[in-house]
Order: C-alpha cells, then sequence, then structure tokens
C-alpha cells in the first residue's frame, strides 16, 4: 500500500499542450521552444531548397519533400505541443494515433479508390464512340 | 486450498497496477486536463476534416480543365515568407503561454500582441493571393484544381482568422479578469489551436504549393 501511495504523484496525466519539467524554471522553458524554432525553420528551408534545386536527383524531390514535412510536424508536436512518450502523456498520445490512423484512411483510401477507378476506366474517345 | 483462496483474494484487493495507478484514490482528473484533453480531440477531428480536404485536392490536382495549373500560378516566394511569419508567430505563442504561467501580465500581452500582428501579416498575403489569382481569372469556379485549391487554402486561412479573433479575447480577459483558472484554461486551448494550425500549414506548403510547382 505504501508503494502505491508513493507512485500516485507519478500517475497524474498532463494536459496536453502542458509542460513536464523537473524543476526548470522560464529560462529551460523558452530554451525548448527556441530549439523548436531553430529545427522547423532548418526543416523548412530545406524543404523550399530541395523544391527549387537541380542539385538532387529530380524523381526523389516529391518523396524528401513528404519526409521533410512529416518531421517537421515530429517537432511541432514534441516542441510547441509538448507531446511526448512519457507515461503522464499516454491518453494524449493515444488520441492522437488514433487521430493519425483515420487521416491515413482517409487520404490513402481516397488516392487508392480514386487512382484505381481512373486506371479501370475505358478512354474518353471509346466512350464517345459508344455513345454515337 | 483454502489459504490459497485466501491469498488470491488478498491479492485482488492489491492490484498494485491499479494502486499504484493514483486514479484510484483521487476522482476525477482536474479540470485543466479535462478540459486539456477534451480540446485535443476537437484538434484531431479538426484534423481528420483537413484530410478529406488534402484528400480532395490530391484527387483533383490533374483537373484543370485546359486552365492554368499550379505550377503556373504559384509564387514560391510569397509562400515561404507566409511559412516563417506562421512559424514565428507558433514561437511567440508558446512565448505567452510560458508569461501567462508565470503570471508576466506584459509579456503575455506583448507576445500575443506579436502573435497576433504576425497572424494578420499572414492573412493579408493570402488574401492578396487570393485576389491576384481571381483577377488572372483563375477564381475557384475555373476548374476543380481550382476550387479544391481555395477551399483547402481557404479553410486554414478562415482557421486562422478565427484564432485571431480568439487571440483577441484572451487578451481582453486577461486585462479584463487576470490569470484566473479558466482563464489559464483558455489559454490552454487557444495555444493547442494555434500550433495545429501551424502543423496543417506544413502539409498545405509541402503539398500544394512545394509539390504543386515541382510536378
Amino acid at each position: 500500500m505504501s508503494n502505491g501511495h508513493e507512485q500516485a504523484g507519478a500517475g497524474i496525466d498532463l494536459a496536453p499542450g502542458d509542460e513536464h519539467i523537473e524543476g526548470g524554471g522560464t529560462g529551460l522553458r523558452v530554451l525548448g521552444y527556441l530549439a523548436g524554432l531553430g529545427l522547423a525553420a532548418l526543416l523548412t528551408a530545406t524543404s523550399f531548397f530541395v523544391a527549387g534545386t537541380d542539385l538532387v536527383w529530380q524523381p526523389s524531390i516529391p518523396v524528401a519533400l513528404v519526409v521533410l514535412a512529416i518531421a517537421q510536424m515530429g517537432v511541432h508536436l514534441v516542441f510547441f505541443l509538448h507531446i511526448t512518450t512519457e507515461p503522464d502523456n499516454t491518453n494524449n498520445v493515444l488520441a492522437l494515433a488514433f487521430g493519425i490512423l483515420i487521416v491515413t484512411l482517409v487520404i490513402g483510401g481516397s488516392l487508392w479508390i480514386m487512382a484505381n477507378l481512373n486506371h479501370n476506366m475505358m478512354p474518353m474517345d471509346r466512350i464517345m464512340q459508344m455513345q454515337r | 486450498m483454502a489459504g490459497v483462496v485466501a491469498d488470491s483474494r488478498s491479492n485482488l484487493h492489491q492490484l498494485p497496477s491499479i494502486a499504484a495507478s493514483g486514479a484510484a484514490h483521487s476522482g476525477p482528473a482536474p479540470e485543466r486536463i479535462v478540459t486539456g484533453y477534451g480540446f485535443w480531440i476537437f484538434i484531431l477531428s479538426d484534423m481528420v476534416m483537413f484530410s478529406a480536404f488534402f484528400a480532395t485536392y490530391a484527387v483533383l490536382v490533374g483537373q484543370t480543365a485546359g486552365g492554368p495549373s499550379g505550377r503556373e500560378l504559384f509564387n514560391l516566394h510569397n509562400v515561404a515568407i507566409e511559412t516563417g511569419l506562421l512559424l514565428v508567430s507558433s514561437f511567440t505563442c508558446g512565448l505567452a503561454t510560458i508569461a501567462a504561467d508565470a503570471r508576466r501580465t506584459v509579456w503575455f500581452q506583448a507576445a500575443m500582441a506579436v502573435t497576433c500582428a504576425l497572424g494578420l501579416g499572414f492573412l493579408a498575403i493570402e488574401a492578396s493571393e487570393f485576389a491576384s489569382l481571381v483577377a488572372r481569372g483563375a477564381g475557384p469556379t475555373r476548374s476543380a484544381f481550382l476550387s479544391a485549391f481555395f477551399t483547402l487554402v481557404g479553410c486554414h486561412g478562415l482557421h486562422v482568422s478565427a484564432g485571431i479573433l480568439w487571440l483577441l479575447t484572451m487578451m481582453a480577459q486577461v486585462a479584463a479578469k487576470g490569470f484566473r483558472a479558466d482563464i489559464l484554461r483558455r489559454i490552454l486551448c487557444f495555444a493547442l489551436f494555434w500550433h495545429a494550425l501551424d502543423i496543417i500549414w506544413i502539409a498545405v506548403f509541402t503539398v500544394v504549393y512545394l509539390l504543386g510547382s515541382a510536378a
């Protein structure tokens, strides 16, 4: 029973957006936001550079842009929204995971179905001929 | 046999996972966590709504109906400025959160005012972009691609406009009522909203503008 009492403080959840700081004050928090700003600016600058450059193999650019965007979303989630892997964030992460699942299903499913329909559709000139 | 049953019973009363979780003793979570979590669910549902607009855009991006494509229309220089404005505004919004937690009214109002100015700058550039597109005959009625473009980017712009109204409301409420617990909860939710808008903008500038002018 004493064990449960000791751990009661560690079991309390954290609201999304709230930070868990070990004895750190305002300066440390500002530093965290500065780190996030720096990383995000770096990733954004890389995205814009990659989109306009001839220095990399052209077919790789879309993939690189998507990867950079996902990385920057991760930076924003960790440094600005303070979604972490600590136990006090479990509920927030679970909700986020469910959101990502739905977003993936909606976007991936739509693209898959529409590409499949396009692929299987009769060419337009054949449709016109049949209607004569 | 009786001893085993008694043992298992006493173990049932001390399920370590439940006893240690703290939830067994403390009742409902504090209001800040309940409010923040509920708003987090709203933000995720908002992202699901945006994902539908993104899917629509991705499906319709090639359907230009003989009209201009994104490559001929987009000005990446403006988009870079918009992105910078929104990113720095996310940072100053974080500073406002820290100032609110430290109960520093002047710093809070200053950081919120800067956030507001950056957000208005973003909206001004977006509005001028939309106006020039319509003036060039590339309005939302021109093609399915442009309908999807105006819907997606305009929906994000509407969210930013709503965020600025909320931001001004928070500045007025802090000025009038101070850092009360309910006001601090609203500031938490506003910060979540503003940061989430920046995350959606990452997807917009990558999928719409960068991929649109690369492909």
